[in-house]
C-alpha cells in the first residue's frame, strides 16, 4: 500500500516478524540497483512499454551473470525525496508490469536466463493505474511468467507487497533474503481491517506470518538468504555476495533443463501450493 | 451510478456480507438504487433485477448457477476440501471458528460453487463464488477449487465460466492466499494452450486479488452492468491521492471504456451471450 513510509512506531515487545517488517524498510537497506551494480556486469537498462510510459518503479534490461548474458527486472525504489517520487515508493504502474514483459520474452526469444527482484509496498493504487488496468497487467504478468521457456529466479529483496510482487514472482526458484517479507496485505492495511486501527501493525504482522523463515515453512519459498548480523543496510558487499552466491546455485541447477522441464518445474512448484492446508471432509 | 458510495442505514445484513438488499418485509423489497419497492415474486421473476432502473441486486452462488444451468440442474465437485488454518490466524476470533460459523450459515465449505452441467444442451463447467462466505475471499481452497476445474476444462475439452464475487485474496490464509493467484493464472495457461474457451464474468463485487488473476485473464472477460470492479478498491485509492473518485470510476461501464471488457452483459441475457459465444469460438 501507498504512503507506508516507515514511521516510528510505539515501542513494541519483543516481535520479531515486526523487527524484520521494519527492517525491510529501513531507509538504508540496499535497494535492487545496488545490488545489481555489484552482482552483474555491464548492465544495459532499457526503457518502456512500447504502448504507453517508461514506469521508474521497475528497472529491466540485460547484463552479465558470471560472464554470461542475463536479464534483470527489478522493483526500484528511491532513498532522498526526489529519487523516492521519481520511483513512486517503489510502487509500479501497469506499464511497469508491461515494459517487464516485455523485457522477459526478449529473454526469452535470447535464451538468456531472467532474474527478478521484488521489492515494493504494493502495486500503485491510483486513478491511472485502474484505468490503464493494473489487474489486467499483473493478471497477464503472472500467466506469462508461467510459459516462460527459459530459467525464472527471484529474490525477495525488502518488501513482498501482495499481487504486485508477486507479478514479478512467478519463478522456478524464489528465496527470501532473511529480513524480507512477503504478504498478501500490508499489516498496516491488516490491521486496521481487523483491529480498526493501523497502529496496530505490529500485531498484525506477527498474525501474518510474512517472515522469510514463515514463508519457508509454508513451503512458499526455496531457501532464505541470510543477511548481515544487524541486517542488510550495514553491509551492502557481504549481502550482495550472499544473493550472488544463492543465483549462481540456482542458475547452475537450471540451465541444464530444457525449455518444457522448465515451464513443468514452475508450474508444479506453484500448483502444490496451499495443498498442505486442505482436508477433504469439511462442509 | 452512484450506489457504491451510498451509505445504506437499516441494513440488516451482517456488514461484511455486504449485501445491498434493503429487506422491509418478508414480501416486498426496495431498490438500492432507485428506492423503488418491489414485491418480491417480481423480483425473482427478473432475475433480482430491479424491473425500474436495472439494478442488478447481488444474487448467491446457488441462485447464479440455477439461473445458468439447464433446468437449473448441475453436479458439483471438491465440495469437500476445507481450510486447515494454515496460519492458526486470530483476529476478533479465532480464523477456524469464522470458518465453521461461515458453513453453518451458507451450508457450503469454503467461498466457492464449483459445478458441471449444460447450458443450451452444451457441457460447461462454472465456478460461481459465494460473496457472503468471508466476502467471497479466496484461500488454498478456492484456489485449488478453480484449478481443479481448469484442469477438468483442458482434460475434458469442456468451456469454462468463472462469474467471480470477491474482494480478492483471503487476509486470514496470508501468502498461502496470495500464492494461489500465480498457481490459478499458470493453470489458465495451460488451457490457453488446450485452446479450451474460458470466459470470465464479473459480477458486483470484483476486486483485489482475483481481478489481478483469474478475473482478468478470460478469452472473454464481460460483466454485469453497475458492478465494481478495480485492482485497489476505492477507498484505497482515496486514501492514497486523498481526492474524491469520479463519478462511475470503477464501474463495467467504466472497464468497456477503458478497453478491458468485451461487453456488459445484463443478467437476463448471460446465459445466451455465453452460449453464443461459445458456438462462435468452439466446433
Ligand atoms: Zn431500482
Amino acid at each position: 500500500m501507498p504512503d507506508e513510509q516507515p514511521q516510528p512506531t510505539q515501542t513494541a515487545p519483543s516481535n520479531p516478524a515486526w523487527e524484520r517488517v521494519q527492517l525491510a524498510r529501513h531507509p538504508k537497506r540496499p535497494h535492487a540497483l545496488d545490488y545489481i551494480q555489484r552482482i552483474f556486469t555491464g548492465f544495459m537498462e532499457l526503457h518502456g512499454d512500447r504502448a504507453f510510459a517508461d514506469d521508474a518503479a521497475i528497472v529491466a534490461g540485460f547484463g552479465k551473470f558470471d560472464d554470461r548474458p542475463v536479464a534483470v527486472i527489478a522493483q526500484q525504489k528511491g532513498r532522498d525525496t526526489k529519487q523516492k517520487l521519481h520511483r513512486n515508493f517503489g510502487m509500479p504502474k501497469p506499464e511497469g508490469y508491461r515494459k517487464a514483459m516485455r523485457i522477459m520474452r526478449l529473454a526469452e526469444k535470447f535464451s538468456r536466463p531472467i532474474i527478478t527482484f521484488l521489492d515494493t509496498p504494493g502495486a500503485y493504487p491510483g486513478i491511472d493505474a485502474e484505468e490503464r488496468g493494473q489487474a489486467e497487467a499483473i493478471a497477464v504478468s503472472l500467466r506469462e511468467m508461467s510459459r516462460l521457456e527459459v530459467p525464472v529466479v527471484s529474490v525477495v529483496i525488502g518488501e513482498g507487497g501482495s499481487g504486485g510482487a508477486l507479478g514479478l514472482g512467478v519463478a522456478n526458484r524464489v528465496y527470501m533474503l532473511e529480513n524480507a517479507y512477503y504478504s498478501v496485505i500490508t499489516p498496516e492495511s491488516c490491521a486496521a481491517i481487523i483491529y480498526r486501527d493501523s497502529g496496530e501493525a505490529a500485531r498484525a504482522a506477527a498474525a501474518l506470518r510474512l517472515t522469510a523463515q514463515d514463508l519457508l515453512g509454508l513451503g512458499l519459498i526455496d531457501a532464505v538468504i541470510p543477511e548481515p548480523p544487524g541486517g542488510a543496510q550495514l553491509d551492502y558487499d557481504a549481502t550482495a555476495a550472499a544473493i550472488q552466491q544463492t543465483l549462481r546455485g540456482a542458475l547452475d541447477a537450471l540451465r541444464p533443463m530444457n525449455a518444457a522441464s522448465l515451464v513443468e518445474d514452475r508450474y508444479n512448484k506453484f500448483r502444490q501450493m496451499g495443498n498442505l492446508f486442505l482436508s477433504q471432509e469439511a462442509g | 451510478m452512484a450506489w457504491f458510495n451510498r451509505q445504506k442505514p437499516g441494513v440488516e445484513a451482517p456488514p461484511d456480507e455486504g449485501g445491498r438488499k434493503v429487506r422491509t418485509e418478508g414480501l416486498w423489497e426496495k431498490c438500492g438504487h432507485c428506492d423503488q419497492i418491489i414485491w418480491r415474486k417480481t423480483l425473482e421473476e427478473a432475475m433480482q433485477v430491479c424491473p425500474k432502473c436495472e439494478y442488478h441486486f447481488r444474487i448467491d452462488a446457488r441462485t447464479r448457477l440455477a439461473l445458468l444451468f439447464d433446468n437449473g440442474e448441475y453436479e458439483e465437485h471438491d465440495e469437500k476440501l476445507g481450510s486447515t488454518d494454515p496460519l492458526k490466524f486470530v483476529d476478533s476470533k479465532p480464523y477456524a471458528e469464522r470458518l465453521a460459523a461461515m458453513r453453518r450459515a451458507t451450508a457450503l465449505p469454503d467461498a466457492l460453487i464449483s459445478a458441471s452441467g449444460t447450458m443450451n444442451g452444451r457441457r460447461v463447467n462454472i465456478c460461481a463464488m459465494e460473496l457472503k462466505f468471508i466476502g467471497g475471499s479466496m484461500g488454498a481452497v478456492m484456489g485449488e477449487q478453480i484449478t481443479r476445474a481448469i484442469e477438468r476444462s483442458a482434460r475434458e475439452r469442456v468451456p469454462l465460466v468463472i462469474v467471480s464475487a470477491s474482494g480478492g485474496a483471503r487476509m486470514q490464509e496470508g501468502a498461502v492466499s496470495l500464492m494461489q493467484l500465480a498457481k490459478i493464472s499458470a493453470a489458465l495457461m495451460k488451457l490457453d494452450e488446450a485452446k479450451v474457451p474460458y470466459i470470465s464474468v464479473m459480477t458486483d463485487p470484483t476486486t483485489g486479488g482475483v481481478t489481478a488473476s483469474f478475473a482478468m485473464l478470460g478469452d472473454l472477460n464481460i460483466a454485469e452492468p453497475g458492478a465494481l470492479i478495480g485492482f485497489a478498491g476505492p477507498r484505497v485509492i482515496e486514501q492514497t491521492i486523498r481526492q474524491k473518485l469520479p463519478e462511475g470510476f470503477q464501474t463495467s461501464e467504466f472497464l468497456l471504456q477503458h478497453g478491458f471488457l468485451d461487453a456488459v452483459v445484463k443478467r437476463s441475457d448471460l446465459k445466451e451471450f455465453l452460449c453464443r459465444a461459445f458456438d462462435l469460438l468452439m466446433n
